[in-house]
């Protein structure tokens, strides 16, 4: 349980990071809040030869609101995004959904941009990011990409990041006032991992749904968008049998992938339920 | 051998310096080099808490930090807190409810408890469960634990006159 010798280079800015990404190449690795990393070292299924640090970075930790965008730097920690009261106001999503994420002592070192680059498909961030429609920010010496989150997440632990590339920031939309947002996760006990989870934003006129992003996360192999279900709700209010038949459609468009604990037949199960209590949940809430 | 770096940074109040390697985890260093060994390691994953300490200002998990990180950090344990009523009476309320048996939680969950009623003044048991869900206890079954935390959180109101 002792990690193999590396070398530790702290970085100072982002444009340091970025040169010591090049400078290294694959044989680095970047250290942000190392609560995945860690262990993963210490168990020896990663062996980084250098270890870049960018905790330090103050430019990464900046949370700002700009003509309607919501920009959250990759080096913010969990603590800060959820004590901030501009992501409280303008993205609910996350604030309802960190709290599901460890305990306390995890929150308070673990980064949205390690999240995101790790893309654990248990993970509750990367379904945020789709149900927000949100931008990764990733930067290399060639400069910026931003990517759209439904093409960054492609699999399990597969992200669109190269190895050269920094994930700098995150940008979503600030919630309109016809919009609600939902976060719920069904686990065994507080702090696990979930056994299906959800983040939707919906939009609504005039009692209707105009527009649905319903993203399921713990389900698949990585975080989802259930299209099909999404589109089931436009153009209806959510009627008991519309919440029955939307919770039907989106356990039957996901594919599901068992985990160590929980097989595709539960998975499915528990993703109805999780639908037709989020989607109730949110009518109770409209009227 | 391991190469090794010097660093300064507080711990539990006084100014130390240490040489380290770069894969040391805080924990290792703060037991095996610095003599802290009330700082202890269950699990290595971030799972139990048993490894718990704070670093400025924050609850963080010992074993999740390479020492290496730390050089300007301030440290405090589950040994330091001198001086603190809070920290006071959590241990004597443990101490007096036998919310220990073999003590491997004990340093973690003091900090954990700590927090909770720095953040949640009245936290009712529940509250508390949730708070130190992160923290693995195998002896005591909890519910010692909880009342002992319930007890000093209502003191600690008790002591600012606001019941
Ligand atoms: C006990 C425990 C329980 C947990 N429970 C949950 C949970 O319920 N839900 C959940 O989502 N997570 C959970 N986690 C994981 C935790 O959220 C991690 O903090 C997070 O996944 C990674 O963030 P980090 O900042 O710690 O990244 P690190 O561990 O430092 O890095 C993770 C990976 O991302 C890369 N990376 C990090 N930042 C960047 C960047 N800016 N650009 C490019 N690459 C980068 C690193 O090189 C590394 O490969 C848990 C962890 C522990 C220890
Ligand atoms: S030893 Fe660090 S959390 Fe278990
Ligand atoms: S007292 Fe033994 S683990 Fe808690």
């Amino acid at each position: 349980m002792k990690p193999h010798l590396f070398q530790y280079i702290r970085a100072e800015s982002t444009q340091a990071a970025i040169a010591l990404l090049e400078e290294f190449g694959e044989d680095a690795q970047i250290l942000a809040g190392g609560q995945s990393l860690v262990p993963t070292m210490a168990l020896r299924m990663a062996n980084p030869e250098t270890l870049i640090d960018i905790s330090a970075i103050a430019e990464l930790q900046t949370i700002e609101l700009s003509d309607g965008v919501l920009t959250i730097g990759a080096g913010c920690r969990y603590v800060d995004v959820l004590n901030s009261d501009l992501v409280a106001k303008s993205a609910p999503l996350l604030c309802q959904a960190i709290p599901y994420i460890a305990h306390d002592a995890i929150r308070n070192r673990g980064t949205i941009g390690g999240s995101l680059a790790l893309a654990d498909p248990a993970s509750e961030l990367p379904a945020c990011m789709l149900a927000l429609d949100a931008v990764i920010i990733v930067e290399s010496k060639d400069g910026q990409r931003k990517i759209p989150a439904g093409d960054f997440f492609q699999g399990t632990y597969f992200t669109d990041l190269a190895e050269n590339e920094l994930l700098v920031a995150i940008e979503m939309p600030e919630i309109a006032s016809n919009q609600i947002h939902k976060f719920y996760e069904i686990s065994r006990r507080s702090g696990d991992y979930a056994i299906s989870g959800g983040a939707f934003v919906l939009t609504h006129e005039d009692g209707c749904i105009a527009d649905a992003r319903l993203a399921y996360f713990a389900v698949s192999d990585c975080a989802v968008l259930a299209t099909k279900a999404g589109e089931a709700l436009v153009g209806n209010s959510l009627s008991s049998e519309i919440i029955e038949t939307v919770s039907d459609i989106a356990a039957g468009e996901i594919e599901f992938f068992a985990d160590l604990y929980n097989g595709e037949a539960m998975k499915k199960q528990l993703t109805k339920v999780l639908t037709r209590r989020m989607l109730t949940k949110i009518h109770d809430g409209m009227n | 051998m391991d190469p090794s770096y010097a660093l300064s940074f507080k711990l539990n109040g006084r100014q130390v310096k240490q040489e380290v390697s770069p894969r040391t985890s805080l924990a290792d260093m703060l037991r095996n080099q610095m003599g802290l060994t009330a700082t202890h390691i269950g699990c290595e994953q971030g799972a139990c808490g048993a490894c718990n300490v704070v670093v400025d200002g924050k609850t963080v998990r010992s074993c999740l930090i390479f020492a290496i990180q730390m050089e300007g950090a301030e440290i405090e344990t589950s040994q330091g807190f001198e001086g603190d009523p809070l920290m006071a009476t959590l241990r004597e309320n443990f101490a007096n409810r036998n919310a220990l048996q073999c003590g491997f939680c004990t340093g973690g969950m003091l900090l954990a408890a700590r927090d909770l009623i720095k953040t949640t003044p009245k936290p009712n048991r529940e509250e508390i469960r949730e708070h130190i869900s992160g923290n693995f206890c195998r002896c005591t079954g909890y519910e010692a634990i909880v009342d002992a935390i319930w007890k000093t959180a209502h003191e600690a109101l008790d002591l600012e006159g606001e019941k």
